[in-house]
């Protein structure tokens, strides 16, 4: 084992009464190390004797790659092994949805960044000279960056440059409105920009397979990928979760995961990688960029008629999760509204720009962007309030998706947008607000008197978990055991491979053992692929749901041996048995047994005395449809939504904003720990501002013109807004606990929600974000 | 080729040795650009002279007249005492740079020997005619920031000289730096002004940042300032004020980049300009 690094996270929990149960807000178990800079991400992983790794990327967007040389690289002292597309062992490439991309480009490279060798060196200086000593030949050739023009051009792939076109075609495709709103939108290339670099530490093993301690978000599924390019047998291939800096979709995909172990058991030597800043810009992939059209219909009243939109999602070089992205966003082109009659054309198009495919909010944000600007263009067409339109037209239960599905779920639409307008509106900017309090910020460009206010408004829909046919599911191990200690109170330990990537699963597990069992001291075992089954991916703000029903399960399945045990020793049928405040209690009549005063129950502790409990179970979603051709079916599970409200104050005349306010109220089912949600609607409303005013890959020609922290911008702590924040508290049926997801939400409708503010304090329509200051102030300025 | 010498003189003499008896050596200060650089692979020195022992780099002497800044003062002590009071336009410069560790690191002889368009305390400098003195085997040498700074991250300094200190004359009267980037704070510059109102010569300096290759004085816009003031009275007519704007724009020669477009440029640059003066002397009625 390397040193501590890849270790899970324990914490054993001591005291009287069960505290900290679901729906209290206890403390997270890695919190203080978190704090403190103690806690061991992957890129500290450490073992002695290792190597270090290093990938060679392509500097060309689109190339024919004539030949490599890889002698310049392997005659430097120090240099272990050089590998590339003819050395992968099996599968030659991966993927989440179809393997379409190369581990190594082989004959033809198709973006800026992708990886055509790797090295394993003494020392990373070493490994950093030999990559750029490996001499490759390359044809240049014209790349294809247009995502509409891909759509006919020639392939760049030999799969197609069509990664799906969803058609959703509802009610009277010729409906028409009293009333018509159109417009075109774009959406920039966001990155997810977490903070811990992709790294890992592969190390091969005596049975000729590997062990891989590495940050990602679904170690299952990596593994399989890992396991079908090395051609070895999935078992032989083993994961562990070392510690993630955030995640936010962009380690769903493979990075480093092959090139590791590919390297490990060349070399027969543990190797580490850690991608730089900029190296990781290139290493995963991004938000989709959009180019929206939309025409909305209404009647003179303001209910919706119509929607008709056409989407082009530029996936980039490879599938990824495209078409799962395309069909969120075709299915959630409307937003949260009742729409009778559609017709949407959803496209993810391959090209040459930089791959793209997971981040946080997965299609539904680059779609709500566009229907909430036209939301608000509907209501100034009708003289309507932009918060009563949206109220008007809410989607409720029983209603239709424009997918056909109905909304069986908790539906509190209307609730939501409530919430977020009641909060109180801030105070005004006044001249004694401090400089840094106002646009520009630390720069001092503002006096008070040149800021304009502006608020905004939108409304967001996602899907919990994943849709369209998948078996979802996921999969916990829980033993429990009497204690070591005096009092042999019982311990129990939790087994799963869920990826903790921020989201705080490892506090709720915790919570839902002590919640269901009584237990207090709950301790979390390492996540890796062997001791346990599939979490399925912590992403699509699915693990609450998924990871937590299936511990939920677990819980109740240790809580019936448990009762059958107590109902052996009392020689009664288990129908007289209850479990209740981590004891077995006998319900039937108590003079039979002669126990009088106190009635007769009997605790965990003592039931564990001949033994542990201990079962591993799996808890499948219920089962949902692919679209069909007219893009109808009852595609999700259930959906989540969220209101949010901006307030900006705006410099006109140098175009500089800063959001004041986010004001939201999310639908969250029920908060099992609600400082967590806070957390997450927190961390939501960052990068949806981000996305709104600043966060944008610069992508020109193919080439990826600002990958680091220096000019791929995010919001510091003076761009972030106050958040205030209602929780709409409404269970859903059918998920464990009433609770829906809550981490994407946030990332969704507060984007739109300052847009809409920017667009009220200008008068602009601003079709593009992220929004820049010469966009606001070339038509603004004085 | 992996490692690098390290030199860690104690006094600028010993810096001077040092970098002749290793040549192709780099300086270090507070390491906040070149470290950057290091890191992606665009520099790799075959030695290092470390400056951070050489106490004598960060002196601040004051006199009534100037200031003599050592080249190692970090931009935390420029935006404290007592250079904040003696000039407010390089301590409000200083605190637009970076985060705070950044600001604890970097200094203002890197700033100048790094010689980026969008350097912050540059404009102030070059505003204030600041003279860099610089020591190399055969003695010192002064220069003025303009004669310095010969393109985008281009100086005059040679190879075996080290930028010993900045002498700045101490103007009287109010001073503004305004610095327009994509984000509130820890941003590179898109455009920047310093401007100092010397209200005894009766004089404006006006010095731009990120709108030129190099630091740039607006001289039109000065003298235009000169007299649009009403010194008396230490206002300036709303006529006064646009014209100082448009003549700020008129000196910059921005480029359009992956940060912003040249219009832009041009166009932020006007309106700081303008406010900043704005800032300095009343708006008369």
């Amino acid at each position: 084992m390397p040193a501590s690094s890849a270790t899970g996270v324990s914490q054993r929990v001591t005291g009287g009464e069960v505290r900290d149960r679901v729906g209290d807000s206890p403390s997270r178990p890695d919190g203080v190390q978190k704090v403190r800079g103690e806690f061991a991400f992957s890129s500290d992983l450490w073992m002695d004797a290792m190597l270090w790794g290093k990938t060679l990327r392509s500097p060309h967007v689109a190339a024919r790659i004539r030949a490599i040389d890889p002698s310049p690289a392997l005659a430097i002292p120090g240099v272990r092994a050089v590998l590339t597309a003819s050395d992968v062992p099996g599968r030659p490439t991966f993927g989440l949805e179809d393997p379409d991309q190369p581990v190594f480009a082989d004959d033809v490279v198709r973006y800026h960044g992708e990886p055509v060798a790797a090295v394993a060196a003494d020392h990373p200086e070493t490994a950093r000279a030999a990559a750029l000593a490996i001499a490759v030949d390359y044809e240049p050739i014209a790349p294809l960056v247009d995502p509409e023009e891909a759509l006919t051009a020639p392939p760049i792939h030999p799969e197609g440059n069509l990664f799906r076109h969803v058609a959703i075609r509802h009610g009277d495709p010729h409906a028409h409105g009293d009333v018509v709103v159109e417009g075109t939108y774009e959406v920039g290339m966001q990155d997810q920009a977490f903070l811990g670099l992709e790294s890992g530490l592969a190390v091969p093993a005596e049975d000729g397979g590997v062990d891989l301690y590495v940050a990602t978000q679904w170690l299952h599924v990596d593994r399989d990928q890992i396991a079908a390019s090395l051609g070895l047998p999935a078992d032989r291939v083993r994961l562990y979760l070392s510690g993630v800096g955030g995640a936010f979709g962009g380690r769903e995909d493979v990075s480093l995961q092959i090139h590791l172990c590919m390297l490990a058991l060349r070399t027969g030597r543990p190797v580490k990688m850690v991608y730089s800043r900029d190296e990781s810009f290139f290493g995963h992939v991004h938000r989709h960029p959009a180019r929206m059209w939309y025409r909305h219909h209404a009647t003179r009243d303001g209910d919706l008629v119509k929607v008709e939109a056409r989407i082009v999602l530029d996936g980039g070089a490879y599938l990824s999760s495209s078409r799962a992205v395309i069909s969120n966003a075709a299915c959630f082109a409307p937003g949260p509204y009742r729409v009778p009659n559609a017709v949407i054309d959803g496209y993810a198009v391959r090209t040459n720009n930089p791959p793209c495919g997971a981040m946080r909010g997965f299609g539904a944000v680059q779609a709500c962007f566009g229907h909430e600007a036209q939301m608000d263009k509907l209501a100034v067409a009708l003289s309507m309030d932009p918060v009563d339109l949206r109220l008007r037209n809410a989607l409720e239960r029983f209603d239709r998706l424009v997918t056909g599905q109905v909304l069986t779920g908790a539906v509190p639409v209307r609730e939501v947008i409530r919430a977020a307008a009641a909060h109180p509106l801030p105070a005004p900017l006044g001249p004694d607000d401090p400089m840094l309090a106002r646009p520009g910020g630390a720069g001092a460009t503002a006096d008070a008197a040149h800021v304009r206010r502006g608020v905004g408004f939108a409304v967001s829909v996602k899907n919990v978990a994943y849709s369209e046919g998948f078996d979802d599911y996921a999969t916990a191990r829980l033993r429990i055991e009497a204690g070591l200690d005096l009092d042999a109170a019982p311990v129990a330990t939790v087994t799963v491979a869920t990826a903790e990537v921020g989201q705080g699963f490892v506090t709720l597990a915790q919570q839902i053992v002590r919640e269901e069992l009584g237990v207090t001291r709950v301790v979390l075992a390492p996540a890796n692929t062997v001791d346990v089954g599939s979490a399925g991916s912590s992403s699509a703000s699915r693990q609450t749901w998924m990871s937590g029903g299936a511990l939920q399960r677990a819980c109740a399945v240790v809580r019936r041996e448990l009762i059958t045990r107590a109902a052996e020793m009392w020689e009664c049928p288990v129908a007289c048995c209850r479990f209740e405040n981590g004891m077995v209690v006998r319900v039937d009549t108590v003079t039979d047994v002669g126990d009088d005063a106190e009635g007769v129950h009997v605790s965990v502790g003592e039931l564990l005395a001949h033994g542990h409990v201990e079962t591993e179970e799996e808890y499948h979603h219920a089962p949902t449809k692919a679209l069909d051709a007219m893009g109808q079916g009852d595609a999700h599970l259930s959906f989540m939504f969220a209101a949010h409200r901006a307030v900006v104050d705006l410099d006109p005349d140098l175009g500089l904003v800063r959001v004041v306010q986010i004001a939201t109220g999310q639908d969250v089912g029920r908060a099992l720990h609600p400082v967590q949600v806070i957390g997450q609607i927190e961390g939501g409303v960052a990068q949806g501002v981000g996305l709104a005013v600043m966060e944008e890959i610069v992508v020109s020609e193919g080439r990826v013109r600002n990958p680091s922290f220096t000019d791929y911008l995010l919001p510091t702590v003076l761009d972030m807004p106050e958040v205030v924040a209602t929780l709409v508290e409404e269970p859903e049926p059918g998920a464990p606990y009433g609770a829906k997801g809550v981490g994407e939400p946030p990332a969704i409708s507060s984007g739109p929600a300052v847009m809409a503010a920017i667009r009220n304090a200008t008068g602009l329509s601003l079709t593009r974000v992220p929004v820049h200051p010469e966009d606001i102030a070339r038509s603004t300025g004085s | 080729m992996r490692g690098a010498l390290v030199a860690q003189p104690g006094t600028v003499d010993e810096a001077v040795a040092a970098l002749a008896a290793t040549p192709g050596a780099q300086l270090l200060a507070g390491g906040t650009d070149f470290c950057v650089e290091v890191n992606f692979g665009m520099r790799r020195p075959p030695a290092v002279v470390a400056l951070r022992r050489v106490a004598e780099l960060r002196r601040i002497e004051m006199t009534p007249s100037q200031a003599v800044i050592g080249a190692c003062t970090t931009y935390a002590d420029m935006g404290g005492e007592p250079l904040a009071t003696a000039f407010p336009g390089l301590a409000a410069a200083a605190r637009t740079v970076g985060s705070p560790q950044i600001r604890n690191a970097g200094t203002l002889g890197g700033n100048v020997a790094t010689a980026s368009p969008a350097g912050d305390t540059l404009p102030l400098l070059v505003a204030l005619d600041a003279r860099m003195r610089l020591r190399g085997p055969t003695g010192e040498r002064t220069v003025s920031l303009s004669e310095l700074v010969t393109g985008v991250k281009r100086t005059g300094i040679a190879p075996d000289e080290v930028l010993v200190d900045v002498v700045i004359d101490r103007r009287p009267g109010p001073q503004e730096f305004l610095k327009v980037g994509t984000r509130n704070a820890m941003v590179i510059a898109i455009a920047s002004v310093a401007v100092v109102v010397d209200v005894e010569s009766r004089e404006v300096r006006v010095g731009l940042g990120s709108v030129a290759p190099v630091p740039l004085r607006a001289r039109d816009a000065e003298a235009h300032a000169r007299e649009a003031i009403d010194w008396d009275a230490l206002s300036v007519g709303e006529a006064g004020a646009a014209r100082f704007g448009e003549l700020v724009a008129s000196a910059c020669a921005p480029i359009t980049d992956h940060r912003s477009t040249a219009e832009y440029r041009r166009h932020a640059v006007q309106v700081i300009a303008r406010r900043a003066l704005e800032r300095c002397v009343r708006r008369a009625c």
